[in-house]
């Protein structure tokens, strides 16, 4: 297993977040792990990404200029990461906020509602959850939901913790 | 609509720049430009103007005024300043600097260039926070005020009190104009444009050193939305930074 | 087995220190290396040390210089700008002779640049930005855990040559997250009879660069540093060979950049064409033995830089036949590419 991740959208719908969370799962079950987000400058503008690595090996290059697998949470991101996709890749978009179809035919692409989704379990918030429970069904070699239900407790942050019932619900609906 | 009856009464000023700003919704540097472009065009000085920008998040106000602007490195715009009025003294030569840039790296030069009484006027944005690298301590951040270095509130027993710049330049001889002035509400930036006016003006009649210090909102950094970050200007900063003039020869 | 923790290069680097024992630290915020005294903040008065931040890197650095001095460990960060503002102090620092570590989590440059990383500080590292002949020991991490093991072995080394060690890591480095096994302290304990303390039974201790009287006495000072330097140069450089035995194409890189060339030298070996990988881990010493070694088979040795070629410079002087030497690098904060690097090495075979 390799896989070469992007995850993207606005800043505050925690895609950085979303990157770390599938990184300290798959670390648990002792896969390499590399995540580098976007920063400073960068993120002025509003947008935010992280690019991320899992694999069975040793991870050479922690750079995605192609991933095999791009999330996108909103129109902008998909205009800028569906071109880069590997053919043969994976596109999982956020069709809560994307009102456009994904033009790729030789990649895999899959629309998920994450906000209606995560709405409907009374937040906003846990939309990033949404599609990585959506991304852990289509590639459970990744890591198991049981690592990432786990990983929650790393990587939320203390005051936030308690909103974890409400992203472990979000993350088993959507993980079909 | 019939429009050519309508006669402007508010416009873009010619001295800025037709342009969207990367400043966050609610950030006081956006209105201080616009005052500062106002200024320039009322006083008819653009053709002569060079604004210099500091390095914080106005670094790219150069970007924005339509006239004359240089960079400089952080901290050091009192002395690009320097350097830019002594060759052309005919120029208007405005230093722009954030709390950062003139009360921790720069405070020397901020220092010299008053005590020499440069004929410049400086603007001074006091934030409370280094707006640009992610909100760090700055010299002007509030006790107990939490920021990305000050996980545990700014403890003055340890790093000092928050500095006051305008009374700090109060005690040189040199300085003709200091002033303190907010962006909070609508009457206090009225009084802020008229300071950078009088403090251009100045330079414009060969006077000497004008300093203008506006208090100002950073509600990214602080966590606030744009009305809280006013109000937290009006509630907290002001009666620590006391509005009002200090010097007026 | 130890426990694994996800951790940014930056803060990786911050706890390391304190493993290390560092109980100072003295900075100026600069991005993209802001992790570094944002962690200390909050770590250090939480074990009985100090975080300050200082009113500029100049500041800062001197501070380094004072708690130095008087036996501390003690450590700063900063990014390229701000480097630019310590050489003074790091002169000072190698004339009188103090150990510390210094991090440089490298931008974009000249000038302000940008924030995203780059190798474009290697002349400044290996030559010395400040005034005189002195030298500073340069380590250069390449992944998330060697940012916490060189630092330990950082702090270790200055205390030994009692030397300024400089940490080259760049933007990329400082921000990636990858798993840490947490390092742990070496337990090396140096003696500091020179640290200032109070001359309270014995002789005052002096901690000084200016040697002006009588006029020899600074080349005395010099020719001191200097077996100092050749003693490191000997002892201490530190490289990394990949799969160069039979290599006959040869990358020589360091940081970020070697992570890209050691991912094509893999996708080359895949396709059957014998590539290598030399990756610095000292750029002072610069480990030319090492590399003479490793590039003894290669018909052609690569250079890829974050930079429009610095390194290369010391790559050409190291190694035998150097009309062997080609670059390759992107600047401004972008970086170089695997294809790129697998297209030129494929186009010297034919
Ligand atoms: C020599 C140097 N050190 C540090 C920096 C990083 N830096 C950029 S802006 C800034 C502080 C800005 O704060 P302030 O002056 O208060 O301006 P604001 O962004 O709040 O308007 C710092 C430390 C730099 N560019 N150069
Ligand atoms: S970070 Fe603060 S100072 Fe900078 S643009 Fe945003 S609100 Fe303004
Ligand atoms: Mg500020």
């Amino acid at each position: 297993m390799h896989e070469e991740i992007i995850v993207a959208g606005f800043g505050g719908q925690g895609v950085i977040m979303a990157g770390k969370l599938l990184c300290v799962a798959a670390m648990n079950e002792d896969k390499y792990v590399s995540h580098i987000p976007s920063y400073g400058a960068e993120m002025r503008g509003g947008t935010a990404n992280c690019s991320v690595v899992i694999s069975d090996k040793e991870i050479s290059s922690p750079t995605v200029p192609k991933p095999s697998i791009a999330i996108v949470m909103n129109t902008p991101s998909l205009v800028k990461f569906e071109p880069r996709v590997k053919s043969g890749g994976l596109l999982i978009y956020n069709s809560s906020l994307i009102d456009q179809k994904p033009k790729r035919t030789d990649i895999t692409t899959v629309g998920i509602k994450a906000n209606d989704i995560s709405e409907a379990e009374g937040s906003v918030r846990a939309a990033n959850m949404a599609v990585i429970g959506k991304l852990q069904a289509l590639k459970p070699e990744i890591a198991s939901l049981d690592s990432v239900i786990k990983a929650l407790d790393v990587v939320i942050s203390a005051r936030n913790r308690k909103h974890n019932d409400t992203n472990i619900k979000v993350l088993k609906k959507a993980n079909l | 609509m019939e429009t050519k009856n309508f006669k402007y009464v508010y416009d873009r000023p010619e001295a800025l720049v037709d342009k969207v700003t990367h400043y966050c919704p609610g950030c006081g540097h956006g209105i201080v430009h616009k005052l500062l472009a106002e200024v320039i065009d009322e006083l008819g000085v653009r053709e002569k103007a060079i604004i210099i920008a500091p390095v914080g998040c106005s670094v790219l106000i150069y970007d924005y005024m339509n006239f004359d602007g240089c960079e400089a490195s952080h901290g050091r715009a009192p002395a690009v300043a320097t350097g830019l009025k002594r060759v052309n003294p005919d120029n208007v030569v405005i230093s722009y600097q954030g709390d950062g840039d003139l009360l921790a790296i720069g405070t020397a030069e901020a220092v010299h260039v008053a005590n020499r009484g440069e004929n410049i006027t400086t603007i001074f944005i006091n934030n409370a926070i280094y707006g640009m690298t992610g909100g760090q301590m700055a010299p002007t951040t509030m006790e107990k005020q939490i920021t990305a270095t000050t996980p545990y509130g700014r403890d003055p027993m340890d790093v000092g009190f928050p500095i006051r710049g305008c009374e700090l330049l109060n005690t040189l001889e040199a300085p003709v104009f200091i002033e303190r002035c907010s962006i909070y509400d609508f009457k206090n930036t009225l009084k802020t444009k008229k300071a950078i006016k009088k403090g251009i003006k100045n330079q414009i009649e060969g006077r000497g050193y004008s300093f203008i210090e506006v208090l100002s909102t950073c509600p990214t950094n602080w966590g606030m939305k744009p009305q809280e970050a006013a109000n937290w200007v009006k509630d907290t900063m002001v009666p620590y930074y006391p509005l009002g003039n200090f010097r007026d020869n | 087995m130890s426990e694994k923790i996800l951790m940014k290069g930056n803060e990786a680097l911050g706890e390391a220190a304190i493993i290390a024992g560092c109980r100072f630290y003295f900075g100026y915020p600069i991005t993209p290396q802001n992790e570094v005294p944002a962690y200390m903040s909050r770590r250090l008065p939480r074990v009985g040390g100090t975080f300050l931040q200082a009113e500029s890197e100049l500041a800062a650095i001197n501070m380094v210089y004072g708690a130095s001095a008087a036996g501390a460990r003690v450590m700063t960060s900063s990014s390229s700008p701000g480097i630019s503002l310590k050489q003074e102090g790091l002169s000072y620092i190698a004339g009188a002779e103090l150990p510390c570590v210094v991090v440089n989590i490298m931008r974009g440059g000249p000038g302000l640049g940008n924030i995203a990383g780059s190798q474009g500080d290697y002349f400044q590292s290996t030559r010395g930005g400040g005034n005189g002949d002195y030298r500073q020991l340069v380590l250069t991490p390449a992944t998330v855990q060697e940012m916490a093991d060189l630092t330990l072995l950082a702090f270790d080394l200055a205390d030994e040559y009692r030397i300024a060690v400089l940490i080259l890591g760049d933007g990329y480095l400082g921000q990636i997250s990858e798993a840490l096994t947490l390092p742990k302290p070496t337990g090396k304990v140096f003696e500091k009879p020179w640290a200032l303390t109070g001359a309270k039974g014995r002789k005052p201790n002096k901690v000084a660069s200016l040697r002006l009287v009588p006029e020899t006495s600074l080349e005395e000072l010099n020719l001191v540093l200097n077996e100092k330097y050749k003693k490191i140069s000997a002892k201490e450089c530190r490289s990394e060979s990949y799969l160069t035995e039979d290599a006959e194409y040869l990358l020589v890189a360091y940081g970020t950049s070697s992570r890209i060339c050691r991912e094509a030298v893999n996708e080359l070996r895949e396709e059957g064409i014998k590539a290598g990988l030399f990756r610095l881990i000292t750029a002072w010493p610069f480990p030319a033995e090492a590399l003479q070694i490793a590039s003894a088979k290669a018909k052609k040795i690569l250079t890829v830089e974050m930079s429009l070629g610095q390194m290369i410079e010391d790559v050409k002087l190291s190694v035998k036949d150097p009309e062997r030497v080609d670059f390759y690098g992107r600047s401004g904060g972008m970086l170089p590419e695997t294809d790129e690097i697998k297209r030129r090495i494929k186009a010297y075979g034919n």
